[in-house]
């Protein structure tokens, strides 16, 4: 073997050493942590690492909602009460032009919810479901991602909030946003709809009400949270418990009790946004 | 050097007054815009991009695609490029002026707009968008102006110029591929989440931005004595021919993975733009246009007889310019929001004063291109005919 080539299979060898060994590196210096990696055994049969995510490390709170669909299929009028609780309470107006409504919280039937689930042989109640769909708060949020102002951020309980002073109406959330859960001010939302009757039928004076050219969603009733009231939504729900808020990182708390036992599924799971909201059907 | 644009035939001065009458309209129309809000135009809060981003998204391109001509000239030393290379700087800073005002025509809340440097946020594309637009935009100013302000003395350009003139080659290469990044990294809009979206951007403003400033180098050979040169002109054909077959390859691979694929995610978008989605089409006769032209264009570009004739070549470069302008100007951005994310389809009509302030945007740009090269050509002209 002459010496080019021998220097060359060293070379060669070296960097396959260091690509293997570099992702590891790269992400125990990054990360603190070794994934995918160190089964122990070395059974053929055994996978080499698991497929899905890393599981979810509890750091502080994270606030999250339980939606039991068959409680607002059991209580008819539920829904529109949820919608019209957070709706009043968030002075979020009123236009009846689907296209440049706001909404918060409202219903959808189970294949606009669930658009990436098999609606084939589905049985007929499931059809028949009024699904609430609200933000999702999700813990990897694209729409906090994108914002160029930080006018959309999520706080330290785990909520994706919106400082509508600061938002410059570029709607780059919306585009990131894969549940449609926000709403634009497409118009003076403090003016009068096309009979003169003003779009936010009775103001509450304790929220703020939001100027045209800014966006909008819920925002898991994070001032009533902090004065250690429910969101409206889970207050309007009552004692039917359809909807259940609470800490998700806090094993004790009601939320997390309901999740150990019933099966939930959230929106869109595979796109990897991990929705704060879960849905027992 | 200014006084240049000043100076011109009745013809000249009738553009001027025709591109200010636009103007006009669409600043009348943007009062009302500003003063009702965005439901002036017809965006909803599912198509909830119009118009205006979408030209944005393809006058980077145009911005992007005087790289083409600069890059041989200072890389390679190609001499031939030496008089079209200002007028691609030039078209630069037009497209990129125009690309600011359709940013800011779009803002729900225009007096904001410096938010976005009071809380720079490095996560955002949108905020690195800021950045390399405007960067590219001073570059482009600097080098265009310091080489034309030397020709004018009759002195050779101060050294220091030249880093900038090189900077502003990979700079072009930015603009286009963080503009891809705005849309390609948004997890369930799937007919954006592709890899080779930047490259489709790029190669489609390869083709759009030369294409383009050929077409009025063509213009200006008959309307002036200002002529690029033969050699210039088959050079710049050639790249149009690739970056053009590059592109269409590229529309290509999208149909062939969302089809074959069959994931309903890739191919819902492509079924509405082609062929219409649950009795929507609105943009299916202008899209399968945009291949049609895209054709006649390639057929020119092919033909020996029709890339040597000025006529038909013109002919061929508008179809190409009107091709990418329909594909990335009007489908890709209307079409990745439909359907919506829950699944629904909202068609987007833009509205009449939209369309006017659209124009009015163009026109600005048209008016700032107009007297840069009416500078640009007047300089050269002198400097070279005595
Ligand atoms: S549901 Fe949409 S708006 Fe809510 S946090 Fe997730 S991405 Fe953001
Ligand atoms: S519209 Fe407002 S909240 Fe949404 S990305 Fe732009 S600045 Fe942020
Ligand atoms: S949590 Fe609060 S803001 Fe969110 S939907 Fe319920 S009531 Fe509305």
């Amino acid at each position: 073997m002459d010496k080019k080539r021998r220097d060359f299979l060293k070379i060669a060898g070296l960097s396959a050493i260091a690509g293997v060994a570099a992702p590891t590196a790269l992400n125990t210096l990054f990360k603190g942590e070794v994934i995918a990696s160190d089964h122990g055994g070395g059974h053929g049969a055994e996978p080499q690492g698991q497929g899905h995510a890393k599981i979810e490390v509890p750091t502080g709170k994270r606030f999250g909602m339980v939606i039991d669909v068959n409680k607002f299929h059991r209580y008819e009028g539920l829904a529109e009460k949820c919608t019209n609780a957070c709706h009043s309470i968030h002075n979020v107006p009123k236009f009846t032009d689907p296209k440049v409504e706001l909404k918060w919280i409202w219903k959808e039937p189970y294949e606009h919810a669930f658009t990436e689930h098999s609606h084939y042989k589905k049985n007929d109640e499931l059809h028949n479901m009024p699904f609430m769909v609200m933000c999702n708060h999700c813990d990897a949020a694209p729409c906090v991602r994108v914002c160029p102002t930080q006018a959309t951020f999520k706080n330290k309980d785990g909520m994706v909030l919106m400082d509508f002073h600061r938002c410059i109406g570029c709607r780059f959330c919306m585009a990131a946003c894969p549940y449609g859960s926000r709403s634009f001010n497409w118009s003076d939302p403090r003016g009068k709809d096309k009979d003169g009757k003003p779009l936010i039928a009775k103001e509450n004076t304790k929220f703020p009400t939001r100027t045209r050219g800014v966006v909008e969603k819920c925002n898991f009733c994070a001032e009533r949270i902090a004065v250690g009231q429910e969101p409206a939504c889970v207050e309007a729900c009552g004692a039917t418990k359809a909807m259940i808020f609470g800490d998700l990182n806090d094993a004790h708390s009601e939320i997390s009790q309901v999740l150990k036992k019933q099966y939930t599924i959230q929106r869109k799971p595979a796109l990897g946004t991990k929705p704060s909201v879960f849905y027992i059907i | 050097m200014i006084e240049k644009a000043l100076k011109g035939s009745s013809l000249y001065w009738t553009w001027i007054c025709v591109l200010l009458g636009i103007m006009g309209i669409g600043a009348f129309c943007y009062v009302q815009q500003y003063n009702y809000g965005l439901g002036y135009t017809g965006m909803s809060r599912d198509v909830s991009w119009g118009l205006y981003i979408s030209q944005f998204t393809f006058l980077v391109g145009v911005a992007a695609g005087g790289v083409m001509v600069v890059l041989p000239y200072y890389i390679h030393d190609y001499k031939t490029f030496g008089r079209i290379t200002i007028l691609g700087e030039f078209l630069a800073i037009a497209s990129v002026a125009m690309c600011l005002m359709f940013i800011m025509a779009d803002l729900g809340q225009p007096l904001r707009a410096l938010n976005v440097l009071l809380h720079p946020t490095l996560n955002s594309m949108l905020f690195w968008d800021m950045i390399v637009l405007n960067g590219y935009l001073a570059l482009n100013i600097i080098v265009g102006t310091v080489v034309l302000q030397a020709e004018y003395k009759g002195t050779s350009p101060p050294a220091w110029y030249k880093p900038f003139a090189y900077l502003s080659i990979p700079w072009a290469i930015s603009i286009h591929t963080v503009t891809a990044f705005l849309y390609c990294g948004l997890p369930g809009r799937h007919f954006w989440l592709t890899a080779i979206l930047a490259p489709r951007f790029l190669a489609s403003a390869f083709a759009a931005g030369p294409a383009l400033l050929l077409f009025i180098a063509l213009i200006l050979k008959r309307t002036t004595k200002f002529d690029i040169g033969k050699e210039a002109q088959n050079k710049l054909v050639t790249i149009i021919t690739y970056a053009a077959i590059l592109n269409f390859f590229f529309l290509g691979l999208e149909f062939f993975v969302g089809y074959y694929s069959n994931l309903p995610g890739h191919m819902h978008t492509l079924d509405y733009l082609f062929w219409g989605l649950h009795g929507y089409d609105q943009l299916v006769p202008f899209m399968r246009f945009s291949l049609f032209l895209g054709a006649v264009a390639l057929v020119v570009l092919f033909t020996p007889q029709l890339k040597k004739n000025d006529k038909t070549l013109g002919v061929g470069l508008v179809c190409l310019f009107f091709a990418l302008w329909i594909d990335k100007g009007l489908g890709l951005v209307l079409g990745g929001f439909v359907p919506n994310p829950l699944e629904y389809v909202t068609e987007y009509t833009p509205s009449l004063g939209e369309m006017c302030i659209t124009l009015a945007v163009w026109a600005t740009g048209f008016l700032i291109l107009t007297l840069l090269y009416k500078i640009a050509i007047s300089v050269k002209l002198e400097k070279e005919l005595p």
